[in-house]
């Protein structure tokens, strides 16, 4: 370090606020709605009343007569289209991989599966039309649980999947040598736990315009998109047949994702057919009610798990068997999530030597299940965390001192567990308790809860615990990608750093927001490691013309591998600017020093060349050292050599009333370790929404089907979202466990909300009403739920 | 029932939008956003639900805050409409903007708009709010990415501002009360 | 999110509303539409004619004189911000403050609601336990029609098709009036799971006479708790008495369930919340 050289203030940990806001804070942002173009027409879907039913025909021609309709297609046309791709066939289910079509063509599988569209001028004409086709339907009975859906006799939805079963997938020691140590145990616990079926509901619907240029042969797609490459990958290779090079996809400003934009829908392929069909450009755009009906739900797990422990409340064994509702065909990755990402996290962040988990993946006549924000871990945490809970139960061994005493220890790491996971990578997590236990109280709120339950007066409490660990940043190529297993293809990010001839820099990512502010946090860190201001920066994103492939936004990956991607393309950068300005100074190329974005002989600061005059020299190119190529950039493909795993602990309290079970979360407190935080604005940010969704699960959501598959929950006013009323501050603190394996320690922080809350939550108010003897209330904990309990027990 | 043998009489409506004024003939059907939307071009009000629940399209009709897909734009004949496009002055945001930059109130800003909208409405009638009133008026407000505690955060900024206690003060003394609360 | 085709008539004067209605039977009045579009949005409702209310001068606005006259346009904010409304009958204020949401309460009309007579909203029970009236005006005259009256079942009222509702009037009490509802949200809707009103007059002597008690949100359209009231009317508001009737609230009433709430847990709801209410009330006139 040298005095004389002025270096700038680093902007990694510093909470920068969002250069992505000033255009949404304006109404200027452009989200797929606001895709205009000219000759444009609009797509609007007709969609099967019935839960399972075979279609006998369909007459569209008095649809065809209505006003402004450019014309109305049905399954038959789209004969010729491939279904859509199956991406991630976990526990090898080659061969019974039933996908939507385009449209449905002879049957339908759930209540808003897609059977016919018509294409209009607008989008009102096209909803008239839809009244106009007539459709004739052969209605046949309809199972969407997804136990009862593998009894004999249940409806059978495929003909390749005999009692509706995907896959059977197990992981873990072998069962009877897991029942050998049930046997032994000093305790043993069992219970049925339901994880129930989620909407995600970004606030943005799907939708997708399509364009065909006649005269290049080339469509684009706008798409509300978590992957737009993969996107094009799948509708260009495996859909429509069209070589990829000829569609380009572009990601608007996307708003929210939670998972559910992640996966091939059938209005991306079939708003490009629809163009070059029509040679108008096509316009869809879900409503509310058609989101909640046919884009891809969460969870929706039933299982039973068995538990041993000692009876200081060492927990010895865990044999889980579980149910997993993947609805009415395999959406994109669906048979990824209750596999990889759930059976292969249940240990969580404890040492339990016995482990048996199956997984039975099941059809039923519902919307198709993939991954919802968590994805596999909130299921995995919420059951572990629960099991924790029962053994404090059933050994009166105190909860915090079950997790205490089950916890992997710091000197474990890297530690496997033993279910075919990654090794975690780093943890420290009793410290995260400890702090939790500390900021909520929780010695003078056990004494609380003890007194009102003794003298009968206010409200009952509860304190709900979670020690929570996950898996982000995914994944290895070789680990995820392994077919049968894995998704059959990497899980690498890409980066271009270009530092243009005037100096400003240029960042084209694989990765792509949909609100996580990768604008800001990608420009901090380039900032700091070229020495470049923040506001030269750009960050280019989410059109496949002009970014290199990337996998897309979703498990927590956007930093740890999209952006260790773009830090070693700017170590790259850095190290060629290095060779420059030895060549430049008269140096070798290790008397170098490059700091802050200058470049100076060590010993001699006062000579220096900035970022900006190497990036000149470089662009002119008259005066490079022999063989170095022009101009100042470099790209980087990274394939991560293992996942990160944050942890932390949060601590829920309630008050529950005792003649209503209505329930109120007085408390909140967030420990969470996600490493080393770039913007610890944006951190909080996304821990606060995601501790919102996961509380939500506990409380509030819950889709709901009756027994012919009619989604009873299918509107905001039935299926409760938090408002700003229904959630509790919450108090956030962190400990810093820098993960080994980026460059930056981060861990990632995109899901720990969501993942810690709901166990939390739900452990706070079993634990309210558990002294009358309650051991689990299934979700939401609807007053009548805990009322019935309190009243039942 | 669809009643479409003969398209009904379209409707002249006349509204000064963001300062202009503009006129249309419009079918009866066409919703306020869409007429935003579609005919003016305003795409910052958005569309997130139909059933009149998320607050993405709400809009300032004669002052009042209203959700912009539950009222026809021929209900709006002769209104003076505000969109989150009128909200900043000659390039100067208004206070609630400033909040929710400032305070990260926002993440994939699809509920912004109508958020902002909400929000300015709730000042307007009372521009000292108590947490429990900023959460209670912003009841027809969904986000689904901030866990509505930074909302919180950017509505008391921007009280703050407008009733001259100071934005950062503002959410600094909430913050303390919080704390005080929690210990 | 796209209703069907309908024609818009914007009427200037009550008898042309009417001659509009009368005209055609599929026409339906537009107040502040917070029902209606939403259901037309999801086209589970197609009127061929809208007639707009909106441009009828006369029925906004709230005048307080012992009892109370709300036109039947005026919309919940008005309720909620009136000052004079919160002197006489303060309850209504905060009704209004937590119907829907701020954005419903610029739009949704007093008139509007009881027309409509959804089975979980909540000034249908409150004008109900107010003992409360309206005015509705046809092609025959006007006449007026008690709150007792007004509901017939899920979603219907006694007003006939061409019938328009133009105002509410509340009455007004000589002695102490105790009056308060209590309700549970609806997490999703913000509807009433449900709704207790109470009102409870008394005469000099401090004893309650005529007390007023309907529910909403457990039955198919706001009903009086009549066993409850006749527990608590001409006695005294000991403990004993408001729990006893509190117990009895469902007494009689034919109670609905879904998958959120049971009709039993509904049950249980309505007791303790009409304790809750009564309680409140009672504390008013003590």
């Amino acid at each position: 370090m040298s005095a004389a050289v002025e270096v700038p203030e680093k902007l990694v940990g510093k909470p920068i606020k969002r250069r992505e806001d000033p255009r949404l804070i304006t109404g200027a942002g452009n989200f797929l709605d606001d895709v205009r173009l000219p000759g444009m027409a609009h797509m609007a879907v007709l969609r099967s009343p019935y839960g399972h039913a075979n279609i006998r025909g369909i007459d569209t021609s008095r649809a065809k007569a209505m006003p402004g309709v450019v014309g109305v297609f049905t399954g038959e046309d789209l004969k010729d289209v491939n279904p859509l791709p199956c991406a991630w066939q976990a526990g090898k289910v080659q061969n019974n991989v039933n996908t939507p079509r385009v449209l449905a063509l002879g049957k339908v599988t759930h209540v808003g599966d897609p059977v016919a569209v018509v294409v209009a001028d607008s989008r009102y004409q096209a909803e008239d039309a839809l009244a106009a086709i007539e459709v004739d339907y052969e209605e046949l009975p309809a199972v969407v649980d997804a136990e009862l859906a593998t009894r004999d006799g249940a409806p059978q939805l495929h003909e390749n999947a005999p009692h509706n079963v995907v896959m059977q997938w197990s992981c873990g020691k072998e069962a009877a040598e897991v029942d050998a140590a049930l046997a032994a145990a000093d305790v043993r616990v069992s219970e049925r736990i339901r994880n129930q079926r989620l909407i995600a509901n970004a606030m943005e619907p799907r939708g997708s315009v399509g364009r065909y240029d006649a005269g290049t042969g080339e469509y684009t797609l706008w798409a509300t998109s978590q992957a737009p490459h993969v996107h094009r990958l799948l509708t260009a290779a495996f859909v429509l047949g069209v070589p990829e090079q000829k569609i380009r996809v572009i990601a608007p400003d996307v708003g929210g994702g939670f998972g559910s934009k992640i996966f091939l829908y059938f209005d991306m392929p079939l708003v490009l057919w629809l163009s070059k069909a029509t040679g108008r450009p096509v316009k869809f755009f879900e409503d509310r009610s058609e989101n909640y009906l046919h884009t891809a739900q969460g969870r929706d797990h039933i299982t039973d798990v068995e538990i041993g422990a000692t009876k200081d409340g060492k927990i010895t064994a865990l044999k889980v068997k579980t149910y997993a509702n993947l609805g009415g065909y395999l959406s994109t990755v669906a048979p990824g999530i209750p596999t990889t990402l759930y059976g292969r996290m249940v240990a969580g962040c404890y040492k339990i030597p016995n482990i048996h988990v199956d997984v039975t993946g099941v059809y039923t006549n519902t919307a198709m299940v993939d991954a919802y924000r968590g994805a596999g871990r909130p299921e995995a945490a919420y059951l572990v965390e629960r099991v924790c809970d029962l053994v404090a139960d059933a050994t009166g061994v105190d909860p915090a001192d079950v997790r205490r005493r089950n916890f992997i220890q710091p000197g474990d790491f890297p530690y496997d567990t033993g279910i075919g996971m990654l090794p975690y990578d780093s943890g420290n997590y009793e410290p995260a308790l400890d702090r939790a236990l500390e900021m909520v109280g929780y010695q003078d709120l056990l004494k609380e809860q003890a007194k009102r339950r003794a003298d009968g007066s206010g409200k009952l409490i509860g304190i709900g615990l979670s020690s929570y660990v996950e898996v982000c940043g995914i994944a290895p190529s070789k680990w995820i990608g392994l077919p049968g297993e894995g998704w059959g293809a990497g899980l690498w990010e890409s980066a271009n750093v270009r530092v243009h001839l005037t100096g400003k820099v240029v960042v084209t990512t694989g990765s792509l927001p949909h609100g996580q502010g990768h604008e800001t946090t990608f420009a901090q860190l380039v900032a700091d490691e070229l020495g470049v201001p923040y506001d030269d920066v750009q960050i280019e994103h989410s059109d496949t013309l002009g970014t290199p492939f990337g996998f897309g936004t979703y498990g927590s990956r956007s930093l740890t591998v999209g952006g260790t991607a773009i830090y070693k393309s700017v170590a790259k950068v850095r190290e060629k600017a290095k060779q420059l300005a030895a060549h430049l100074l008269e140096a070798s190329p290790d008397d170098i020093v490059f700091e802050g974005g200058k470049a100076y002989v060590k010993g001699s600061p006062d000579a220096v060349k900035t970022i900006q005059d190497l990036a000149l020299a470089a662009h002119v190119g008259y005066d490079l050292p022999e063989g170095m190529e022009p101009t100042l950039e470099a790209t980087t493909f990274y394939d991560p050599p293992n996942c990160t795993f944050p942890f932390g602990t949060h601590v829920c309290v309630v008050e529950v009333d005792r003649e209503t079970g209505q329930l109120e979360v007085v408390r909140y407190v967030a420990v969470d370790d996600v490493g080393n935080v770039v913007n610890p604005l944006i951190v909080d940010g996304q821990l606060h929404g995601g501790i919102a969704q996961g509380l939500a699960q506990a409380l509030y959501e819950g889709a709901v089907y009756n027994e012919i598959g009619e989604l009873v929950t299918g509107t905001l006013n039935e299926y409760a979202i938090p408002k700003a009323s229904m959630v509790p501050v919450y108090e956030l603190d962190r400990t810093v466990t820098p993960s080994p394996v980026n460059p930056m320690g981060a861990k990632g922080a995109g899901e720990a909300g969501t993942i810690a809350a709901t166990p939390a939550v739900a452990n706070a108010v079993i634990d309210a009403v558990s002294h009358l003897g309650v051991k689990n209330i299934d979700m939401p904990l609807t007053p009548e739920r805990v009322w019935r309990a309190m009243h039942n027990a | 029932m669809a009643n479409t043998v003969t398209a009904p009489a379209k409707v002249a409506v006349q509204m000064t939008v963001n300062g202009t004024e503009y006129s249309a003939e419009v079918e009866p059907r066409l919703l306020l956003v869409h007429f935003l939307r579609d005919n003016l071009g305003l795409t910052g009000t958005h569309v997130g639900c139909d059933t009149s629940q998320c607050g993405a399209c709400v809009v300032d009709v004669n002052g009042a805050s209203v959700k912009s897909c539950t009222v026809l734009a021929v209900q709006a004949d002769g209104a003076e409409v505000t969109t989150i496009e009128g909200v900043a002055k000659d390039g100067e945001y208004d206070p609630v903007q400033r909040g929710f930059w400032e305070m990260h109130g926002l993440q994939c800003g699809y509920c912004t708009p109508g958020m902002i909208m909400s929000a300015r409405a709730l000042l307007r009638r009372n521009p000292n709010p108590s947490e429990d009133e900023i959460r209670h008026g912003l009841e027809g407000n969904l986000c689904r990415c901030t866990g509505y505690q930074n909302i919180v955060r950017a509505v008391t900024y921007a009280a703050g501002e407008i009733n001259g206690t100071g934005g950062a003060e503002s959410v600094a003394a909430w913050e303390q009360r919080v704390a005080g609360q929690a210990s | 999110m796209f209703p069907n085709q309908f024609d818009y008539r914007k009427p200037s004067t009550v008898q042309e509303a009417i001659a509009i209605l009368s005209s055609d039977p599929d026409a339906k009045i537009l107040a502040g539409g917070h029902s209606l579009l939403p259901a037309m949005k999801l086209r589970l409702a197609s009127p061929s004619t809208l007639v707009d209310l909106g441009g009828v001068k006369g029925l906004k606005g709230i005048s307080v004189n012992g009892g109370a006259k709300i036109g039947a346009m005026t919309t919940y904010a008005e309720i909620r911000d009136s000052k004079e409304l919160a002197k006489a009958f303060p309850l209504l204020g905060e009704v209004a403050n937590n119907v829907g949401d701020a954005q419903v309460q610029n739009k949704g009309t007093l008139g509007g609601a009881l027309a409509h007579s959804d089975p979980a909203a909540d000034f249908t029970a409150v004008v109900l336990a107010m003992g409360g009236s309206v005015k509705a005006v046809g092609p025959k005259g006007e006449r007026t029609i008690s709150a007792d009256d007004l509901f017939v079942d899920l979603l219907t009222t006694s007003l006939a098709a061409d019938e328009v509702l133009t105002e509410v009037s509340l009455p007004g009490r000589a002695g102490k009036t105790g009056m308060a509802y209590e309700k549970v949200h609806h997490p999703a809707s913000g509807y009433a799971v449900v709704g207790v009103a109470v009102v409870i007059p008394t005469g000099t002597d401090g004893v309650p006479d005529s007390v007023r008690i309907a529910v909403t949100g457990a039955t198919s359209k706001a009903t009086r708790a009549t066993a409850a009231e006749k527990i608590l009317s001409g006695k005294k508001l000991t403990a004993e008495n408001i729990a006893a009737a509190a117990d009895a609230v469902a007494d009689g009433l034919e109670l609905n369930g879904d998958h959120y709430a049971s009709a039993g847990f509904r049950k249980q709801l309505l007791k303790v919340h009409a304790k809750r209410a009564i309680e409140r009330a009672a504390a008013q006139v003590s």
